[in-house]
């Protein structure tokens, strides 16, 4: 089965409709599949549910799709870099729901594994509790988290075969395994596909059974916060 | 007199041992790590997804695949290892981070924090708040004792949405330390030039001793 295609445009043929929810990973902007977020703003596809940990900024990542108001709803656990996503939550446009950033990293984990819900001491007597089954477990109250399982995902990695087999780089993995694992689709861009037999099997991050389609092109990785010191 | 931002990092730094795996909250807790005392190793966890988090960059090696949770570039060290998010939150939530250090709006005389969000005001979220103080075995907050209006933080019961319940066992504020105990909190150490009187003057929750 061929996996790999020519364009995010062509790696989405099929994949979009209005209403779906779809799981991105990143963290910030470290690691976002910047070049399938931008076909998707170019496919126009409405009302649609992000699972991210971050919503890009005003002009980059998943802030793009917030310009074009395709983005119903946001399941995160900081948008605090975005003007306009707070100008739309405000004006009651957008609607978020915030998750912890642990709770959502698993419930994407449990999404993919099979695990319709875990329970879980964070966010036990908070905001994040209300209407959730609360259970004793040694004496430790815990509650019940339910598991993300998305329409599609889109997730970045460093290297891939044409398998899918995929490697990613430093703390660029952050939310895309995860997020990869819970698609029912899952299409992922990397910044170069080689031949398989070409990676160590030892080295892989994310086996390519996760991954369905794969598509390779020159990704911008714009920093947020540039911190450096004196060489 | 009181300790200023970086003379409450230092003193925070102490409470560090060697072989300990911690978390750095944004602002003054990530001072700490410039205070570190000598012969100590400590491990720092990034809960995007790395433990052994290295100084700021050189503009040459700057690498936009490698930051911090606060999203600022950052460098890499001998022993670092990488992971995801789902990883990073397992040992935080399994108990193997042994320390985090944070700010705080308010704490309360029971443990209980807040420092996520004040209703009316901008919300942008928990991030990795939430996991961390439920999950690590000790949670330390560094803050400053009063607001800007000169109230304390150090209260009864939180006011704002909470964090989480009875999690933090210890206070670094710029006026002193205190440790969260029985029917209250025990001044533990005061601050350069500031006496007892002072301390309970500014806080609003139960002292004993």
């Amino acid at each position: 089965m061929k996996k790999v295609y020519g364009s995010a445009h062509d790696a989405l043929d099929g994949l979009l409709f209005d209403g779906m929810t779809i799981a991105a990973g990143g963290f910030g902007l470290c690691g976002i599949p910047e070049l399938l977020i931008d076909a998707i703003r170019e496919a126009g596809t409405k009302d649609i549910t992000v699972a991210s940990n971050n919503c890009g900024v005003d002009d980059f990542g998943l802030g793009v799709l917030l310009k074009t108001r395709q983005i119903r709803k946001m399941m995160s656990s900081y948008v605090g870099e975005n003007a306009e996503f707070m100008r739309q939550y405000l004006s009651g446009e957008l609607e978020l729901e915030f998750n912890p950033q642990g709770t959502l990293a698993e419930r994407m984990r449990a999404g993919g594994a099979g695990i319709p819900g875990f329970y879980t001491k964070t966010g036990v007597g908070t905001v994040i509790a209300e209407g959730k089954e609360h259970k004793e477990f040694g004496g430790e109250t815990y509650i019940l988290e339910r598991a993300i399982v998305a329409d599609l995902a889109i997730v970045k990695a460093w290297k891939a075969d044409t398998t899918g087999n995929a490697i990613f780089r430093k703390t660029a993995r952050n939310f895309n395994p995860p997020a990869a694992k819970c698609g029912k689709i899952c299409v992922l861009e990397v910044e170069e596909i080689v031949e398989t037999g070409m990676l160590d099997p030892d080295a892989i991050h994310l086996p390519g059974i996760y991954v369905h389609r794969l598509i390779q092109g020159q990704h911008e990785k714009r920093i947020e916060q540039r911190t450096v010191r004196a060489a | 007199m009181a300790w200023d931002r970086n003379q409450m990092a230092a003193r925070a730094a102490q409470e560090l041992q060697d072989g300990m795996y911690v978390n750095l909250g944004i602002g003054i807790p990530t001072l700490v790590a410039n205070y570190i005392p000598e012969g100590v190793q400590v491990t720092l966890q990034s809960e995007n997804g790395m433990l052994g988090i290295g100084p700021f960059p050189t503009e040459n090696e700057v690498d936009a695949d490698l930051i911090n949770a606060g999203k600022q570039t950052v460098t890499a060290l001998p022993h670092t290892a990488y992971f995801d998010s789902s990883e990073s939150f397992a040992m935080i939530r399994g108990g193997k981070i042994n320390m985090a250090i944070l700010g705080a709006m308010e704490v309360a005389e029971n443990g209980d924090i807040a420092n996520w969000m004040i209703p009316g005001k901008l919300v942008k979220g928990m991030g990795g708040a939430m996991d961390l103080v439920a999950g690590v075995a000790r949670v330390i907050v560094v803050m400053d004792h009063t607001n800007k209006a000169g109230e304390s933080k150090v209260l009864k019961a939180c006011t704002l949405p909470l964090t989480a319940q009875g999690v933090v066992k210890r206070i670094i504020s710029n006026l002193g330390v205190l440790d969260v105990g029985e029917g209250g909190l025990k001044i533990v150490e005061c601050a350069d030039g500031v006496t007892e009187a002072e301390i309970r003057a500014a806080t609003e929750a139960t002292i004993v001793n």
